[in-house]
């Protein structure tokens, strides 16, 4: 169906409101407005100025303040596989959507 | 599934891709769809493209970049034919948005294609009868690369409380006062809303060009939390 070439489009990464759609493959309500606490520099900001880096398989986000990674996931045939290990804290805002 | 019903020309390098969807549930001006494509070998991708329309039934309206070496974009730019079908998943998206119950003014400010979900916020203003102050400031690096240039140029004589500039960064129409050059802290001033409004900023482009925006704007005086963005990379449009 497609001609496909090199493996990423320009630019070296996008932020966090290309989670959208993976992340909302899994969670009921949007988690880019929901605000982390990055586990490695305390810093505290919405998911969707995480730094998202997508040519890794799958998607790593790292914290805009320290470059830490915060958040990796990994779409399998079956499963998805979310590391939020650098992440002390998710605060989701609820019935705003 | 998505099907394509209309294709425009917007320049030389971007297309707008009209869609009908059935079962469309509407969606806010700023969130966006992710496209999949998968050739006949099983091989995958997929890549996000903001929503440039306001929301209207089953149609929606996408503006494609074409990214010469890109994977997805030059398909859905080039080879994508009327009636086809597109796969596509959202709308998705609830940080980098605009309500028009919102009444607080907006400054907004696009990188070249990060002109199209600012454009879907335009829109949704006038569609929805809102009159939030609205000011855009876009930067294209030649007239020839100016999306949406004919309904800016109406919507901002026609749409009240709309006021459109434009910086050029690599070659001015002629006639145009100055040099081409790179957006600076001059134009943010002078073109976007005072801090002390409160408004709400947001902003669109390549990930250099709003890094620049948001630090500016931050050493304005608007608060962090007021000034939104978002950046194009390998997965954006």
């Amino acid at each position: 169906m497609t001609p496909f070439h090199g493996p990423y489009d320009d630019g070296d990464y996008a932020d966090g409101n290309a989670l959208a759609g993976p992340l909302r493959e899994i969670f009921a309500v949007d988690l880019t407005a929901a605000s982390g606490r990055c586990a490695h520099c305390g810093a505290e900001g919405p998911v969707a100025l995480l730094r998202v880096y997508a040519h890794a398989p799958g998607l790593v986000a790292r914290c805009p303040s320290c470059t830490e990674v915060v958040m990796r996931l990994v779409r399998g045939p079956n499963s998805a596989w979310l590391d939020l290990r650098g992440a002390t804290s998710i605060r989701i805002p609820l019935g705003v959507e | 599934m998505a099907r394509l019903v209309e294709r425009r020309a917007e320049t030389p390098s971007a297309q707008t891709l009209v869609l009908d969807v059935p079962d469309w549930p509407g969606h806010l001006p700023g969130q966006h769809v992710d496209v999949r494509l998968t050739a006949e070998d099983g091989y995958s991708t997929q890549r996000s493209y903001s929503i440039a329309s306001a929301s209207d039934g089953s149609r929606l309206e996408l503006t494609v970049q074409r990214v010469d070496d890109g994977e997805v974009s030059p398909y859905l730019a080039d080879v994508l034919a009327v009636g086809d079908p597109v796969e596509l998943r959202g709308p998705v998206g609830g940080w980098f948005v605009w309500r028009h119950t919102d009444t607080a003014p907006v400054t907004l400010v696009a990188g070249g294609s990060g002109i199209v979900p600012l454009m879907a916020m335009v829109r949704t203003r006038r569609a929805a009868g809102s009159k939030a102050l609205f000011r855009l400031l876009y930067s294209v690096r030649t007239p020839q690369d100016c999306i949406y240039a004919d309904e800016l140029r109406s919507r901002a004589r026609d749409d009240f409380g709309l006021d459109v500039a434009y910086v050029y960064s690599r070659q001015a129409p002629q006639g145009w006062p100055g040099e081409p050059r790179r957006l600076g802290v001059a134009d943010v001033n002078t073109h976007g809303w005072p801090a002390d409004f409160q408004p709400a900023c947001f902003v669109c482009g390549p990930t250099g060009f709003v890094e620049t925006v948001a630090d500016i704007l931050i050493a304005l005086g608007h608060e962090p939390r007021r000034v939104r963005t978002e950046r194009f990379g390998p997965s954006g449009p």
